[in-house]
């Protein structure tokens, strides 16, 4: 009696003050569908608490100036050596601050995970097509999320100001350089004067540890409070309607769980950052901008973009005094802005395409939306190609290739590939829709065989429980839209163009494989 | 009997299955006692870190099998903490695994869409606030507050004038001039052309005043590559011919495409290659691009002796060096 009328008490104490007591109840009870692919949100947001508490720690000895000083710390090798007070401060959490060195470890390796989490977790909302309504603004605020994550991340491994992030923070400078008309103003508004200046650090520090973060609170917050509101989707299967939802209740069993998940991620990282060394930034050196090292590479993902501008094509126009670089302009803004523009905007295309506007809460499997997943495919090949290419000298000296060759495979690949993605995942998809309805229709395949009497052998089937029957045919199955190009009233319809391909795309969307249904099953057993 | 197509139906929620702590006390005392033993190892996990941070040397190296060299404090510090933490986890997830229910509840959802009453209304608030503020007849205040608006979003731009100063021909000039003295990096000492061998490589800058205190920003501009071939290997135009000095060349180390330093020099090939996105240019041939995204060659910088044989510019570069941007005349 002791905990639970303590806390009866302070249940009391709450409601009295509060009245909070009918919205307590109605939501400690709150149902939480179970599945290991919802985990992977979670872990981005254990992962940000994490990086939250481990900055904060940085914070009390790093010193974000670019003032400089000469070193005269613990580590022998860069004694007497002039770096900036940002490295400096750098190579003092790390060698003098005991646990330093690990808090640095730690928000590194929670930055990755962070980035890692983010980028699974938006691969099952797109996969499973979560993102349908009602929850397209979710997945506008998820996209924000991870664009906001990639310049959160680059900008916190360009603090320490070492030789490697101080070359990403020169090549930042030369996009920002590249730009038509305004570029020259804009980076020496950035930089206060010639890269790199002494304002830089400072004040990307102030948007690391202020502006981001807050910004990050801000949309995590909504981002949790619409999934709380609209509930949690739920993958398909037996008693797991539109209508309903099914799972654990928030109080015990979600919260000891979910709680007991945070000190699971939170102890991963800190076991990696135990024994897996990261940015070890006292071997690069401080920046400056005369020196580099082989093999400067970005966090991972950073290393698309890279890889991206590592494959342009060397394209510049020279015309009427003004130079324009369409070799980074291309690969390092206009790419990656209609890929993310796309992505955002792919709930209302695909919404446009189906003609479907109705509320969805059961998750698709993959294969029963074989064109989505196939542009998925594509979208992820496009990616790990570029992906690739911003590795290609690590991959050369590794794999004994030269640059050239990587080079020249990519830049075909990434045209060439994705689209080859897409034919073999669609294909893919509906061959699993074929075994699906084999499944339900002729059973499971047994492994054993069976001599008949006139020698012949057969393989016995055996007949799939009814929930599983249920579970491979439970998804919906819509005929494309039909646009015909004049109207019920013989008056041609506005827009022919875009009619034309909107019922294209629609066509192509309802290929399937048509489920097994019970009249299917009569007419075998009729046989 | 229709032709309808007749779906496989819903048989509802499998039935559910006990576990053995539900219906066994020894079992659920079993996993009591396990859960207990997990939180019991997270301390031990804080013992270790407390121990590693108050008792171990920060700079004692210990041998582990697999890892090689480990500092011992660093390890003992992450690993404790890593198993506190990690063995919350594990007992408090094993807890609600065994201890805590674990029977599926069904809660129903609604449509989100608001009655139609509801909507009517909404839109009909909408509407007749919009209507009695005059907004949709009144033109003239519609086209002035957004004017003023629009105004009004200038002056954070205008507050952000000071962020620094403007480029003006900044990103067009280097600290080199005429007769300039080339100077090593570091050393700051005059090189005569008799230091070089051929095939050796060299980073220089332009020789100043007080070189203690050499702007990071001039580095970036005026960092120069000097390297010396034998003079028929060279496969260039009379007037860039004429920049070289018997058999040395100069380029700019700043990477035409990006800015990085182009630093890493292919003795055999003669190829220059920059390590952020793999431009690669040719020594013999002026440095120019043979490989990789640069769409421009490295700037080659006029050098000479003077009378001592100390190597000198004798002009400033003839074209900006570093990435393109829009000012930028190129030809």
């Amino acid at each position: 009696m002791t905990i639970e009328s303590g806390l009866g008490t302070v249940a009391n104490y709450v409601d009295e003050r509060t009245g909070a007591a009918a919205w307590m109840k109605k939501n400690l009870q709150k149902v939480f569908p179970d599945h290991w692919s919802f985990l992977l949100g979670e872990v981005a947001l254990y992962s940000f608490v994490i990086l939250l508490l481990s900055g904060t720690f940085l914070t009390f000895w790093f010193d974000p100036s670019q003032r400089e000083v000469i070193y005269d710390g613990g580590y022998q090798p860069l004694a007497g050596l002039k770096m900036s007070a940002a490295y400096a401060s750098t190579l003092h959490i790390s060698f003098e601050v005991r646990g330093g060195l690990l808090m640095r470890q730690v928000h590194h390796w929670a930055a990755l995970i962070f980035m890692s989490a983010i980028v699974a977790h938006l691969l099952r909302v797109f996969f499973t097509g979560a993102f349908r309504k009602p929850r397209e603004g979710n997945w506008i605020i998820g996209i924000g999320l991870l664009t906001l994550g990639i310049v959160e991340g680059f900008l916190g491994y360009s603090l320490p100001d070492d030789l490697l992030s101080g070359t990403g923070i020169r090549i930042a400078e030369a996009i920002i350089q590249a730009l038509p008309v305004v570029g020259s103003y804009i980076s020496y508004f950035a930089f206060g004067g010639a890269f790199p200046g002494e304002s830089f650090i400072p004040r990307i520090y102030t948007v690391h540890v202020l502006l981001l973060p807050g910004a990050f609170l801000a949309l995590i917050t909504a981002h949790l409070m619409l999934v709380w509101y609209q509930k949690h989707t739920q993958y398909p299967g037996p008693g797991r309607t539109e209508k309903n939802v099914v799972g654990y209740p928030l109080m015990p069993t979600y919260m000891a769980k979910a709680g007991g998940f945070f000190f699971i991620v939170f102890g991963v990282i800190a076991f990696l950052s135990a024994v897996a060394s990261i940015n070890p930034i006292w071997l690069y050196g401080p920046y400056t901008p005369g020196q580099i090292s082989a093999g400067s590479q970005p966090d991972w993902y950073m290393g698309w973009l890279d890889g991206l501008v590592r494959m342009a094509p060397p394209l510049e126009t020279h015309a009427l005094g003004h130079t324009i670089s369409w070799n980074i302009l291309i690969p390092g803004l206009i790419v990656p802005g209609i890929l993310f523009t796309g992505m955002a905007l792919y709930p209302f295309i695909e919404s446009w395409i189906t003609g479907d506007k109705r509320e969805h809460h059961l998750l698709d499997r993959p294969r029963n939306a074989p064109n989505r997943t196939a542009l998925g495919a594509m979208s992820l090949t496009f990616m790990l190609v570029a992906l690739i290419n911003g590795g290609n000298d690590i991959i050369a000296t590794h794999f004994s290739l030269t640059i050239n060759q990587i080079m020249w495979f990519t830049r075909f690949g990434v045209l060439i590939l994705p689209p080859i993605a897409f034919v073999i995942t669609k294909r893919l998809c509906l061959s699993l829709q074929r075994a699906d309805r084999e499944l339900v229709l002729h059973g499971r395949e047994t492994g054993t065989l069976l001599r008949l009497p006139h020698g012949e052998f057969v393989e016995v089937h055996e007949p799939i429980s009814p929930e599983k029957a249920y579970l491979l045919t439970a998804h919906e199955q819509p005929p494309a839209l039909e646009l015909p190009a004049v109207d019920a009233h013989g008056v041609k319809r506005a827009g022919g163009l875009r009619n034309k391909l909107r019922s294209r795309m629609s066509v192509a969307n309802a290929e399937a494989i048509t489920k097994a249904s019970v009249n299917d099953l009569k007419e075998i057993d009729h046989h | 009997m229709s032709n309808e197509i007749e779906a496989i139906k819903d048989p509802g929620l499998p039935a559910h299955v006990h576990r053995k702590a539900d219906s066994d006390p020894a079992a659920a005392n079993r996993a009591e006692r396990q859960v207990a033993i997990l939180f019991g190892i997270s301390a031990l996990g804080t013992v270790l870190l407390i121990v590693s941070y108050i008792f171990v040397p920060q700079d004692l190296f210990i041998f582990i099998p697999v890892m090689g060299n480990q500092n011992a404090h660093q390890l003992g510090l992450g690993l404790g903490m890593a198993i506190s933490l990690f063995f919350i986890g594990m007992g408090a997830i094993h807890w609600a695994k065994t201890l805590m229910p674990d029977t599926e509840v069904v809660a129903q959802r609604h449509e989100f869409r608001s009655p139609d009453s509801d909507r009517k209304e909404f839109v009909d608030a909408v509407k007749s606030g919009a209507g009695a503020s005059g907004l949709g007849r009144r033109s003239l205040i519609k086209k002035s507050l957004g004017a003023a608006l629009g105004l009004s979003a200038l002056s954070p731009l205008l507050l952000l004038r000071d962020l620094g100063p403007l480029p003006k021909k900044e990103f067009e000039t280097t600290s080199w001039k005429s007769g300039t003295y080339l100077v090593t990096d570091p050393g700051n000492r005059r090189i005569k052309a008799s230091d070089l061998e051929v095939g050796a490589v060299a980073q220089v800058l332009p020789e100043i005043e007080d070189p203690e205190h050499r702007a990071l920003s001039d580095i970036g501009k005026d960092a120069v590559l000097l390297i010396r071939l034998r003079p028929q290997e060279f496969n260039l135009t009379p007037a860039k011919l004429a920049m070289t000095h018997d058999g040395i060349i100069a380029f700019s180390k700043i990477c035409s495409h990006m800015g990085c330093a182009v630093a890493l020099y292919e003795q055999q090939t003669k190829h220059l290659l920059c390590p952020c996105h793999q431009s690669t240019f040719d020594v013999t041939r002026g440095a120019k691009v043979i490989f990789g995204p640069a769409a421009r060659p490295l700037p080659q910088l006029d050098i000479t002796v003077d009378g001592e044989g100390y190597l000198v510019a004798r002009e400033p570069f003839s074209e900006p060096v570093g990435p393109s941007f829009w000012e930028r005349n190129s030809q």
